[in-house]
This record gives C-alpha cells, structure tokens and sequence, in this order.
C-alpha cells in the first residue's frame, strides 16, 4: 500500500479514535516523566477531558455517511455510532469515578488508571466499527488485555489478584472458543472481511456446510457471552466485580457489556441473518437458532436473580444483577423483532445510567471501611438523605419501576418480544417472574438504607467527581423514564440502523 | 371546570404538597401533619365539585384529556398514533365515585395519621404519593398509565408498611410488595401483549378492536380467541391477588395487621378496591364474551372468599385480624355480584366496593384510637370499653352493624342488591352464599360485643375516650355509611349510565 492510497482514506471517520489514543499516549508519556512522589489523581481528568472531547467528536460524525475505510475493515455507520456514544459516555463516568476512587492502602498505580481504560475504551470502539474479523479481534483483544490489567489493579490485594487471575483464564477459554468458531467461518468461506462472509455464507446450501457454520454460530455465541457475562460464561463475574477496583468494576458491568453486545449484534446479524439453515426457519441461521438464543437468555436471567437473592456483598450482588440484565438484553436479542436494536440501545443507555449512579454511591460507601458489605448502607437515610434518595432512583430503574428510564427500556425489549409473530410469551413471561425476584434483592437495600438505623453518624460528603456522575446519572434516569421520547427522538437520526447490511 | 386541566389537577394536587413538606424542617411535627391534611383538600374539593356537578348533569367526557407523550416505535410503515402511549385522563361516573371514595377516605386517613410517632416528614411525603396514585388509577384513560399510577401506590405502600408499621413490618412489607409484584406482573403482560398486538393502550380503541370486525384490520399481529381466553385468565389472577381472591389472600392479612391504622384505611377502603375496578374496567370492558363464560365460576369464588373469609374471622383473636378475614369476606360479595351478570348485581358489586370502603376505613379508624390508647387489639385484653370509651365503643357498634348489614346503611344495600342480583340467575349458589351473611353477624358481634361489653380488662380501663380531631373523621364516615343506607339514588344515579355501558358490552 503506498502513501498515496494511505493519505486518500477519509480519515476523518476515525477521529474519535484518534482522539482517545492520542490522549492515552500523551497521559502514558506524563505519567512516566512525572516525579513519583506527585499526584496522579489529575491525569484522570485529563483523560476525562480527552473521552469528552471524543464523544463531542462522535456527535459531530452522526450526520455523515456511511463510510469504510483500510479496505472496509474499518466501517463507520449509524450503529458504530450510536454504540460509540454509549462506550464513550460510560468511559468518561468511568474516568470520574477512577478519580475520585480511595482505596484505603492507597494507589500505587494510579497513572495507569486513566491511560488503560483508555485503551480498554479505544478497543471497544474499534469493536464497534470493525468490518473484518481481523479488527474486531484486535479491538476485542485491546479491550480484553487492558481489563485483565485494570482489575488487577491492586496489586496488594488478595482479592484483587485472584480476580485478576480468574477472569485472565476465563478470559483465555473465550477468546480461544471465539477464535475457533471464527475459523471455521473463514474456513467455509475463505474471507475475513464480515460482508463477504455473509455473501459467501448464503451460498452454503450444502446440509454438511450448513451444520458447520450452525457450530460456528454457537461457538461464537458462547466465546462472546462472557464479554456480556451471560450463561455460560458468567461465572467470573461476581468474583471479578468484587476483586476489581470499583471503578474497573463499573467499566467492565457497563462499557465492556455494551461492547460485547454491539460484536454479538454486529458480527451474528451480519453474517448469519440471510445464511440458508436447516433449522426451522431455512432462510436464516439466525432465526433458526432463536431458540437457543431464547434458552441462553432466560437461564441467564434465572441464574442472574436467583442467586443475587443471597448476597450480602455489594458487588457482587451488583455483579449478578448484571448478569440478569444482560439477560434482559438477550431478550431483546432472541426475540429478533424490528425494534431489537433500538430498544437494545435504549436499555443499554439506561443501564448504563442506572449502575454509574449506584457504583458511584457504592464506592462512596466502600471506600470508608474497605468493605462492601449491604449492611455499609444501614441507615444511609438518616446520614445523607440526597444520597439515599439518588441511590432509590438508581435501584427502582434497576427494579423496573415506572417512572425511571429503568421501566421504559425492559418495556421496549418486552414489547419486542410480544410483537413478533408467533410472539415470545414463554421468554416475556420468564423476564416478567425474575423481574419480580428482582424486586426482592433491590428492596433488600432499601430495608437497609430506609428502614435500618444507621451504624454510624457521621455525615457524608460525595467528592466533586461522584457528585457529577450521581447527578447527572440520577436526573438522567429520570428524565428518560419520564419523557423517553428524548432519546427516541435521538435515536431517530440512526434511521433504524437502516444502513447495518450495507 | 370545562378546563382541559381539571383531572390533572385533581390527580396531582398532592404534588404541591410533597414539595412544601420537602423544606419544611424535620422537627416541625405540626406544620407536617397539618401539611400532609391540608394537602389532601384540592383533590377531595375538586372530586366533590365533579361529582356534584354531574349528579346536576355535566357531561364528563368535557373533562377528557389527551396529551402526547411517549411514541415507542417510529417506523415508516406504522402510522402516527400505532405504538403511542398518551397521556390520556379521562373517567366516567364509575371512575368518578371511585375518585370520591379515594380522595375522602384520603382526607380522612391524612386526619387519622396524627397517630403516627416518627419521621413525620418521610410519612406525609409518601402518603400523599399514595394518594396521587390511587387516584390516577381511577383517571387513567389507557392501560399503561393505569399500571404507572398502580406501581406507584406499590412503591408507596412498601415503604409505608415497612417504615411506619407494627413489629412484624418488614416481612409485612415484602408480602405486600411480593404479592402484588406478582399480580402487576401478569397484568403488565396482559397490557404488553394488547399493546404489541394493538398498536394502543388506550381502553376505547382496544375495545373498538377486539370487539368491531371492522377495527379489527388495524391491528399489528391478530389476537384469536385462544390468546384472548389467557389474557383473560391473565386479568383474573392479577386482579385477584390485587382484590384478593382466596387462594391469594395472605397478604392482606400481614398488611392488615402490621401496616399503620391510616394506611390500613387506604389499603382496605382503596386498594383493595382497584382489584374489583380494574375486573370490572378491563375484565367485563375488554373480554365480556370471556367474562359471561366465568361468571358462574366468578361467583363461586365469591361465595368461597365470602364463607371462607367469615368463618375464619369467627376464630380470631386479635381484632385487626378479624378485620382482615372480613376484609376478605367483603370482597366475596363484589365478587358475587360481578358473576351475577346482571344490572343488580352490577350495581350490587359496585356499591359493596364503596360501601365496604367506607365501612373498613371507619373500622380501621377505631382500631387505630383504640391502640393508641390500650396498646392492643387483641380481644381477649379488650373489654368493658363501653364504659371507659362509650364513644368509641358506640362507633365501633355502629361500624359493625353497618358491616353485616343492617338495613338503614350502606352495607344492607350492597349486599341485598348483589345476591339479589345472584338469585336471579343462579339462585342455588345464592342460597348457600346467604349462610355467609348471618355468619358475618355472628363473627362481627361476637368481636365488637367482646370488647365494648363485659369487664374493663386492663389495658381499657382508664382510657380517654376519642378527641375531637378523631372524631370528625368517625362522625364523617358514619354519616356516609347512613347516608348510602338511607339514600343509595347518590351512588345508584352517577353509576347508572356505566352500568348501563357495560351491560351492553355484555351483551345482556
């Protein structure tokens, strides 16, 4: 390739990217020419600055064209765009709350904070766009490698190196299954590019073919359900949310899982939307393996809510609410109607809302005795009713309470599921029950912060970063839950991600 | 009154109220209460002037409005109004008399809250968020809003039992909000499914498409008769834990028992109550053919909860307990009336829920006087308070007799015009339902003759009969009781013309 076809590219589709790995190279560079004895805390705002200037960026790129560049490995369209906003958002609340994280033996390693989110951050937009299995798994390694080094983060911790270690392997496996199913796709069709892979995939009328890439899907599937920690790659995650830092932990529950959710749409769709299949629909793999999308997405939410009920940790009851989320999502997925990758935006939006607002008031509980356990949130009523009241906003959206963007977004994926033909009551039904569980656990904490008297007295104050995520998290929620129609009107530029098979 | 804001208004006036308490300071336990009184007023003034206004003749579609708010799918092969959820208010004399019901005992309850000991502020704030939704589930003009508002009574009502309640609070609460969450649950499926199939929440169109041949093109995905019967079945089983039903009856009983005698007035006189509304909106309004194919099992299950509910009331010991199987019992004869099937027994269902809404409100009320002063309900430490409390223990007579129905107040009405009703069609079940009404009278005396007669038991011996501030609201809720009893035209003349819309939804 010469320079000549190299500076003819329309860069500029990349700009967000750039942005974020100049910035990461510029903090990474200051961080080691920074005496050691200097605060690093600043370096996070400076990154903070960066994601903001990125995200500002994105929204400028919403009216452009579809466009591919590095020959169509790299695609910027109305879904790379929508996933990059919500990335970008979750990394900039993520950054605020690197800021103002103190662990009580202190941070030795705080200058890697700021610059290996970025990075984690830089591959899971890349993931997002990507038009080639090469990129998407570069991107998707980028994201994972820099995460294994963020939760073990903490270095002195015991905990810390153990869900280091745990998500490192489960990590490995699932790479290794996704690399696998990858290679019997480009086997069978003899291309890395996603497109041509789906052309090529519509020619497979062979049943022997057929069954192969039937494998391939599900190994794909299975390897990318631990990014959304889904069954049944879900077990890493409470022992991984606990461990991490807790602003790893909230990076991970929300920026890691949009990514991974925007591979499963992006590459599944792609390639297997129009490729014939044996199953019951012969048209489409996709629709064909509806019913163990739909099996994989109701165990998810059953594990997810069941066995939050018994958890007395903050994180990791967090972490298996997340699970059963993401099985929410997966609702939405399986169900397959035409509002399946709005309402998916929707949910992850306000997911994403929902869990910084209460991983901001967690770490603020946390952090002041090193521990997490529910009982830290005894009486947070009498100490800090605000607080109390951000935190209920935050859990009644978790709950799926009307009146919080919470409710809107599992009504839209619920509506998606009864709107298809025939429509999917067995699934709307299993998400409607474990809903319900849900409610036990979410008003669990509210026994302790309302009802609860406190353990100790003294007031609190939520540092400048918390407040900002806790403000704009809970009148966030709020506004969505009560005029949605913001976000749907937002939605409306991406016409439908009308331009996704292009 | 012909403004477009009138319900609003009237739904959300108690907002003006959780604002003023939020910067009042913690301390000014006063100002709280009256606060929290005073805030109750707009709505119970508006609903008052609406209901009399339309006794006089005002047409209250004029009071209908409809605002644009969510639209969820915007795609180019729908059109403008498929898959829009408005903000829809609008209500009939049925809704209406429901709105009186809920604002009055709303006031009344607020009056009999000065009991409450702590936390005044956190009190107030969510008990006027009750009542916003207890009244928008009477407004609300399309299903969605109707479970929004309903969710918010959930909330409400959680914190409420859970904060302000008795010793057991906390497991009261989680029963209350396990239960219910349940029967919201499956009545959010019933909405999603009409709502993904229809296009629309709104109760007028759904009823045009389930029923007109020619709407019926409209819709998004057909709804055949099969999915039809399970919504049906659905809206039972939601709305039965909601009323409750027998089988779903535990919970009432912990919330009876462990939730504030105030709130207790609203979750008996109102709460309850949405379960009867919503079977009669949206059960009889959406699915009547199903409807008329139940309604002999509808009475049956009446006739169960009225016997069940009597005779274990029979065998209580604590009298909030008893209260809490009447309750139940209660709720049996709207059932009786609904499976009636008839205009009488329409009526007689309809009357029973407001009348029984009076009726447990004033018995809740005295419950609450009374523990404030002996510190239990239990009745076998209650007695001789005829003579200690000749007020109080002559209200409570009056309540009872009002519960079993003695004719000259409202319970007699309720009842005779359901199994009057109920006789007409399936006089057999009527006759062994009967049994239940002289088994109320014999729980209900044995309890209230327990305790206003015989020998001052300890805790009732030196008590202060009621004071003022309590008596209004006894005084208030007697008068209806008497009133309904005497004069039933003002409940039968606004409901009328529901009644009537009804039936011939039911084709009878």
């Amino acid at each position: 390739m010469s320079m000549h076809t190299l500076l003819r590219y329309e860069w500029g589709v990349m700009t967000p990217e750039f942005i974020i790995i100049g910035t990461a190279l510029i903090l990474s560079l200051v961080d080691l020419l920074m005496p050691d004895d200097k605060d690093r805390r600043p370096l996070a705002w400076i990154a903070f600055v960066g994601v903001a200037i990125a995200f500002v960026a994105t929204i400028g790129l919403i009216p452009a064209e579809t466009t591919s560049i590095l020959h169509d490995t790299f695609r910027l369209d109305a879904f790379g765009k929508a996933f990059k906003l919500l990335l970008l958002a979750g990394g900039a609340l993520s950054l605020l709350l690197a800021f103002d994280y103190r662990p009580k033996e202190g941070l030795k390693h705080r200058g890697e904070f700021s610059y290996l989110m970025l990075c984690a951050l830089l591959g899971a937009m890349i993931v997002t766009s990507s038009g080639d299995l090469i990129t998407l798994f570069v991107g998707l390694e980028l994201l994972s490698i820099s995460s294994y080094i963020l939760v073990g983060l903490r270095k002195t911790s015991v905990q810390a190196n153990e869900a280091a270690l745990k998500y490192v392997i489960n990590g490995g496996i699932s790479t290794a299954m996704t690399l696998f199913g990858m290679s019997y796709i480009f086997g069978l069709t003899g291309t890395t590019n996603i497109k041509e892979i789906a052309v090529e995939a519509q020619k497979l009328t062979d049943g022997e073919y057929q069954y192969i890439l039937a494998l391939a899907f599900l190994l794909l599937f299975v390897g990318l359900a631990f990014k959304i920690s889904t069954v049944p790659f879900h077990m890493w995650t409470p022992d991984v949310y606990q461990g991490a830092p807790t602003p790893v932990t909230a990076f991970l529950s929300v920026v890691s899982k949009t990514a991974g959710f925007a591979i499963v749409l992006r590459l599944l769709i792609t390639i297997f939307a129009a490729a014939p299949a044996r199953g019951k629909d012969t048209s489409s793999m996709l629709l064909s393996m509806q019913d163990y999308i739909a099996f994989l997405a109701g165990a998810t939410m059953i594990v997810g809510n069941i066995v939050a009920l018994k958890q007395r940790s903050m994180k990791r009851l967090l972490a298996y609410s997340s699970i059963a989320h993401a099985g929410y999502v997966l609702v939405g997925f399986a169900a397959m109607s035409w509002v399946m990758i709005d309402s998916i935006w929707f949910y992850l939006l306000a997911y994403l809302l929902m869990n910084f607002g209460a991983f901001a008031i967690l770490q603020r509980m946390s952090d002041e005795a090193d521990s997490d356990d529910i009982s830290r949130f005894a009486g947070l009523y009498q100490r800090s009713p605000l607080l109390a009241v951000a935190m209920g906003v935050f859990l009644l959206s978790l709950a799926g309470i009307p009146g919080t963007a919470g409710f809107i977004a599992k009504w839209n994926i619920f509506l998606g599921a009864l709107m298809t033909e025939p429509g999917h009551y067995v699934l709307a039904a299993v998400m409607i029950a474990t809903t319900v569980i849900s409610y036990v656990y979410y008003f669990g904490i509210f026994v302790q912060i309302f009802f609860r008297p406190a353990a100790e007295t003294s007031s609190l104050r939520l540092p400048i970063g918390l407040t900002l995520i806790v403000v704009v998290c809970a009148l966030g929620t709020l506004l969505f839950g009560v005029v949605p129609g913001l976000a749907y009107h937002f939605l409306g530029q991406f016409e439908h991600f009308g331009d996704f098979l292009q | 009154m012909n403004g477009p804001y009138f319900l609003s208004l009237l739904v959300f006036s108690p907002l003006l109220g959780i604002l003023l308490l939020a910067f009042t300071p913690k301390t000014q336990e006063r100002t709280m209460k009256w606060l929290g009184f005073l805030s109750t007023l707009p709505s119970l003034i508006l609903s008052l002037f609406a209901f009399f206004q339309y006794l006089r003749g005002y047409r209250l579609e004029h009071l209908a409005e409809k605002r644009d708010w969510i639209r969820f799918a915007d795609f180019p092969f729908l059109t403008e109004s498929t898959f829009v959820v408005r903000y829809e208010l609008n209500i009939d004399g049925l809704s209406l008399v429901m709105i009186v019901l809920a604002s009055l005992l709303a006031a009344l309850a607020a009056i009999a809250s000065i009991h409450i000991k702590k936390e005044w502020k956190g009190y107030f704030m969510l008990f006027l968020l009750l009542e916003i939704g207890m009244l928008g589930v009477f407004a609300a003009g399309n299903m969605v809003l109707f479970f929004i508002f309903l969710e918010v009574t959930l909330v409400a009502m959680f914190f409420l039992i859970g904060k302000w309640g008795g010793f057991a609070r906390e497991r009261a609460a989680y029963s209350y909000l396990l239960y219910n969450g349940v029967g919201s649950a499956i009545l959010l499926i019933v909405i999603a499914v009409l709502f993904a199939r229809a296009g629309t929440s709104n109760m007028e169109l759904l009823k045009e498409m389930l029923h007109n041949p020619a709407a019926r093109a409209q819709l998004i995905a057909p709804i055949p008769d099969g999915l039809r019967l399970s919504l049906f079945i659905a809206l039972l089983i939601a709305f039965g834990i909601k009323l409750p039903i027998v089988p779903f009856h535990r919970w009432i009983l912990r919330v009876h028992v462990q939730a504030p005698p105030a709130v207790v007035m609203l979750h008996a006189g109102v709460l309850l109550k949405i379960g009867a509304y919503g079977l009669i909106r949206f059960g009889i309004g959406l699915f009547p053919d199903q409807f008329r194919d139940f309604s002999f099992l509808i009475a049956i299950l009446g006739i169960v909860n009225l016997l069940y509910g009597a005779f274990l009331a029979f065998i209580q010991d604590d009298f909030k307990m008893v209260l809490a199987y009447s309750s139940v019992s209660h709720m049996g004869i709207v059932l009786i009336g609904l499976g009636a099937l008839n205009e009488a027994g329409m009526q007689g269902a309809i009357f029973q829920t407001v009348s029984h809404g009076f009726i447990s409100a004033l018995l809740f009320l005295l419950v609450g006087i009374l523990y404030e002063r002996t510190n239990t309900t239990e009745l076998d430490r209650l007695g001789g308070l005829a003579k200690a409390m000749p007020l109080t223990a002559g209200s409570l007579l009056a309540g009872a007799m009002a519960s079993l129905g003695l004719p000259g107040m409202s319970g007699f009405v309720s009842e005779f015009t359901a199994f009057f009703g109920l006789f007409q069609t399936a006089p057999i079940v009527a006759a062994i339902g009967t049994l239940g009404i002289i088994m109320t009278a014999v729980y209900l005396l044995r309890a209230v003759l327990n305790m206003t007669f015989g020998a001052s038991k300890s805790g009732a011996a030196q008590a202060l009969d009621m004071s003022v501030t309590e008596a209004v609201p006894v005084f208030v809720l007697l008068a209806l009781i008497i009133m309904v009893g005497v004069y039933p035209r003002i409940l039968a003349e606004p409901l009328q013309a529901a009644i009537k819309m009804m039936m011939n939804g039911l084709g009878a």
